[in-house]
């Protein structure tokens, strides 16, 4: 594998819940993250997927550091995020930046698309006047906009140009590495396609390592090198894109994989279907043992007590089940 | 209920970069559609000119006696009368405007200033100092005011800045909540996460991306303070606490009028009509500010 | 996944014929035409799905059907929706009233807004059944629960007495379904109902509906943005753009033949149709403003087999054969194969 830009090491997130008006008391944890552990490569693109609940945005957030993690350690080309002082971090965001969700809520309505993108040349480098207005220009180029909407406020773009700026902004300050937490999913069908051609253009060019979040499968796919499951805070599967959904080990990625709905009448209405029972879990209380075992088939009393690891099954492809085998024959 | 697609911009033809239309510049225009604010705005604007330069063109002091003639009704020399002392009403009236409309705006100021940057650090802060701080407001809101401005008083005489720092001491804790309120909602928003995502200064952050987003709601409030400190002020002076003679205020004016309303009724009609006036302004101001500012409209 | 439907030309009379429908919206920047001359029919126990973006119409069309459109801003401009001979846009409120609820009910994309927070949902349950039913509180409770277990609610003589928000997504979209479902109407409209939920839900619910949908053999106009997920539950599918309907079609011949470019650019920017690593089919541009007016095809300015005419000529739905009707101009002119 090539050299590692990202690595995870046990980082745990957890938030404590409080009871109280004037002292808190401590009535348990949301552990929104609880023991994950990656490497990701230079230049690679690693998808995230999991439904609501399994702790993927707070993993965003952990590794971008707008949220502490608990424990654990986020080494950025060696360097470990977490434990950086204070003005050391505000330096070494220039490094990795994020793409949110919401187009509407993640640009200062205030703020003119220049400002905004010239705020973030500027927040690491010293940029002169002639040459900042070329480089905006040249940024919003490159994600596809006019440069003459340049003077424009963001409540007069539609929502995949406002998408478009986010990007924008986050190139502005060079980043070696992008998250892009749901990008296309508050957008049209029409419009996604746009925005995953040019964050997908856009890596491949620039040579960006991206973490791709999203709880669309087929977008997943189409974008990722490898993904990752995420169930109730842990990793519970990971390897290459098209096997991990074409030929999955985990009865939960089985689960969403069957569920992704198919633009084919036959193939829906003849295959079968997995149904999971019940609802995604609330990370307040965590099952004990394996954390999918309350909606999984293939359970038996040993995974309600045991917390199974990560294990390759086949080369580079790694899931946590204590029943791999079983699973993986059907 | 679905809401019809935004419009996309219309790419226009020459290769210029094009002007952008602000929110302000949305709130503006949608404020001068309202009648009533504008209104407002007009009467405001007339009853300010007035009393800062109408005792300019007059005649008659506000602090010239005239005893023999005693409290005499509109005539030609006064057009709105003598109090018992003979000093003319009109000239004490428009005086009197300065005072009350300077006391509003500077303890509006004072209390502005205290509650944004109050409501900002507790609001941003978040955690321990946010709880401490507002228990603060919150103890401070339990004091009743009165006896508060006796207190005032009687330690450090009556003094016109007194009047203002009392005023604007009460005025800022309602302020610093709203602010709080705002920038606790507004901490949420993605945009501010990705200003410390980009690795900006708090600062910054604070006055650049907080404070602007956090103003439609003060400003609102800010117009509806005004009223709210000349009632003060008023009451203030209708207890005697407050401005004393021969300088005036409308308060004043309303309490000598109302001290004698049988005899002399013109005392009291003007300077409450003048009051009201002012007050009701103020208000159709406010509202139309805060119609003009609500962010959601401005999506259409 | 077969629902059970009418044979067409077996019941020729529909159970909902809607007529050249029009609304628009009266807004600041203008008259948005949001729903332009939209007309279809559902039979009994037919299944119909609406497929279209945001800006569509798809769901202002369905919301005027029942009077749900805010009026102002919103006007239905003209047009019929005739629901076994009573004509939904013209008849009076009460009228109106009586069938909301008792013959056509309606679940939405947000089950917490949808939901009276303050009510039980027990007495939600029950609310239909004592005012179109007349039935006695304590059978329509009895129903109520029945309803809630139909609809494969755990525990659900414990929960009934709980309050919406007690419930998890997935649960309350059960818990609105059960509702709409409780008074036995012909018609249920589902308005995304998926959309906010998360894809094992989103299965388990489309599940559901199928289920329910073939017991009771209950029509159902199901409105998406999504036409995978109209492929295996729908006999019908309706595309719409801009506020017009661009084609029609039963379900497999719309996947396996298309006629109408949106359509198959549609189905062609799924990534899941496209290779890891080659560029997605994208329609470029943006949907138009439906503040002006659109002469000609809504679609020609992003479409790239659009010649002049279409521009020009007047856009209308028209059979292009085996039950398909198409909008395409040139389609209609036999000028264009889109295979």
């Amino acid at each position: 594998m090539q050299e590692p830009l990202l690595e995870l090491k046990g980082v745990k997130t957890h938030f404590p819940l409080g009871r109280g008006v004037l002292f808190r008391r401590n009535v348990g944890t949301v552990k929104a993250v609880d023991g994950v552990t990656l490497t990701i490569a230079r230049g690679e693109v690693l998808g995230l997927v999991g439904e609501s609940g399994c702790g993927k945005s707070t993993l965003a957030r952990t590794i971008l550091q707008l949220v502490p993690p608990t424990e654990g350690a986020v080494l950025l080309a060696g360097r470990n995020l977490a434990e950086l002082p204070p003005e050391e971090l505000r330096a070494a965001r220039a490094d990795f930046q994020m793409v949110f969700q919401d187009p509407y809520a993640s640009l200062n309505p205030r703020m003119t698309v220049f400002d905004t993108i010239a705020e973030a040349i500027q927040a690491h480098r010293e940029v002169p006047g002639a040459e900042l207005a070329a480089e905006v220009s040249s940024l919003l180029n490159r994600v596809g906009l006019a440069a003459r909407f340049s003077r424009k406020y963001p409540h007069e773009f539609s929502g995949g140009q406002r998408q478009r700026i986010a990007v924008a902004r986050a190139l502005a300050v060079r980043p070696r590495l992008i998250v892009a937490d749901e990008p296309v999913s508050a957008l049209d069908v029409s419009i996604q396609a746009q925005i995953i051609n040019l964050l997908a253009s856009l890596t491949r060019e620039m040579g960006l390592t991206m973490i791709f979040i999203s709880h669309d499968l087929a977008v997943v796919k189409h974008i990722s090198d490898r993904i990752a499951v995420m169930y109730l805070g842990k990793i519970v599967e990971l390897g290459p894109a098209a096997e991990v959904l074409e030929r999955p080990l985990h009865p939960y990625t089985k689960a969403l994989s069957s569920a992704m709905p198919l633009a084919d009448p036959e193939r829906e209405r003849t295959r079968r279907r997995i149904l999971l029972a019940g609802d995604p879990p609330s990370p307040v209380n965590p099952p004990a043992g394996c954390p999918f075992h309350p909606r999984c088939a293939y359970a038996i009393p040993e995974c309600s007590r045991d917390q199974p690891r990560l294990e390759a099954f086949r080369p580079g492809h790694e899931a946590a089940c204590l029943r791999l085998e079983q699973v993986s024959a059907d | 209920m679905p809401e019809p697609a935004p419009a996309s911009p219309t790419p226009p033809a020459a290769d210029a970069v094009e002007p952008g239309r602000s929110l302000w510049q949305d709130a503006w225009a949608r404020l001068r559609r309202n009648r009533m604010a504008v209104i407002g705005g007009v009467v405001l604007l007339a009853l300010t000119v007035l009393s800062l330069f109408g005792p300019l063109f007059l005649a008659i002091s506000y602090q010239e006696q005239d005893l023999g003639l005693g409290a005499a009704p509109p005539s030609a020399t006064h057009l709105l009368g003598t109090d018992k002392l003979g000093r003319d009403q009109l000239a004490r009236l428009l005086f009197g405007g300065r005072v009350s409309l300077l006391v509003g705006l500077a303890a509006t100021g004072v209390s502005l200033t205290i509650g944004l940057l109050w409501g900002s650090i507790a609001g941003y802060a978040g955690g321990k100092v946010d709880a401490v701080m507002m228990r603060i407001v919150d103890i401070l809101y339990a004091l009743p005011f009165t006896i508060f401005v006796i207190l005032l008083m009687t330690v450090f005489g009556r003094n016109f800045i007194l009047l203002f720092v009392a005023i604007g001491a009460v005025e800022w804790l309602t302020m610093a909540r709203i602010v709080r309120g705002q920038v606790l909602a507004l901490k949420r928003q993605e945009f501010i996460e990705a200003a410390v995502a980009l690795g900006l200064r708090k600062r910054r952050i604070i006055l650049r991306h907080m404070i602007p987003n956090v103003l439609g709601p003060v400003m609102v409030y800010t117009t509806l303070t005004i009223p709210a400190v000349m009632m003060l002020e008023a009451f203030l002076s209708f207890l005697g606490l407050g401005i004393q003679p021969p300088m005036s205020s409308w308060g004043l004016l309303i309490k000598e009028g109302a001290e004698q309303m049988e005899e002399a009724p013109w005392l009291l009609v003007y300077p409450a009509a003048v009051f009201a006036a002012t007050l009701f302004s103020l208000n159709f101001l406010g509202d139309g500010l805060r119609d003009a500012l609500d962010v959601r409209a401005s999506r259409d | 996944m077969r629902s059970t439907s009418g044979h067409p030309g077996i019941d020729r009379v529909a159970l909902l014929e809607v007529n050249d429908l029009r609304t628009a919206f009266h807004t600041r920047n203008g008259i948005v035409r949001a729903v332009d001359g939209v007309s279809f029919r559902i039979d009994r126990g037919e299944t119909l799905g609406i497929v279209g973006e945001s800006g569509s119409g798809k769901s202002v069309a369905c919301l005027s059907l029942l009077g749900l459109v805010p009026q102002p801003p919103g006007r239905i401009a003209g047009g019929g929706a005739v629901l076994d001979g009573v004509d939904l846009l013209s008849c009076p409120k009460e009228v109106l009233r009586g069938i909301r609820g008792r013959r056509v009910a309606m679940i939405f994309q947000d089950p917490m807004t949808s939901l009276n927070p303050y009510m039980s949902v027990e007495e939600q349950l029950m609310e239909p059944l004592l005012i179109h039913h007349k039935i006695n509180r304590a059978a329509a409770a009895r129903m109520a629960l029945q309803a809630l277990q139909e609809v494969g609610v755990p525990e659900a003589a414990q929960r009934i007495r709980s309050y919406p928000h007690q419930f998890s997504g997935g649960m309350r979209q059960r818990v609105m379904i059960a509702m709409a479902l409780i008074g036995k109407p012909d018609l249920l409209i589902a308005d995304e109902p998926t959309t906010a939920l998360d894809v094992t839900v989103q299965a388990q619910i489309l599940d559901l509906i199928v289920q329910q949908q073939r017991q009771r053999g209950v029509a159902v106009i199901f409105i998406s943005h999504d036409l995978s997920v109209v492929a295996g539950f729908c006999d019908r599918v309706m595309v719409m753009y801009a506020g017009r309907v661009v084609e029609t079609a039963d379900t497999r011949t719309i996947f396996r033949e298309p006629k109408h470019p949106y359509t198959r650019a549609l189905q062609r920017s799924r990534p899941a149709v496209q290779a890891k690593g080659v560029e997605l089919c994208v329609i470029p541009g943006l949907p138009p403003d439906l503040s002006r007016p659109i002469p000609g095809c809504a679609f020609a300015p992003r479409c790239e087999f659009a010649v002049p005419d279409c521009g020009r000529a007047e856009m209308r739905l028209q059979d292009v054969g085996a039950g398909q009707a198409s909008a395409c101009l040139r389609v209609q002119r036999g000028e264009l194969n889109l295979q």
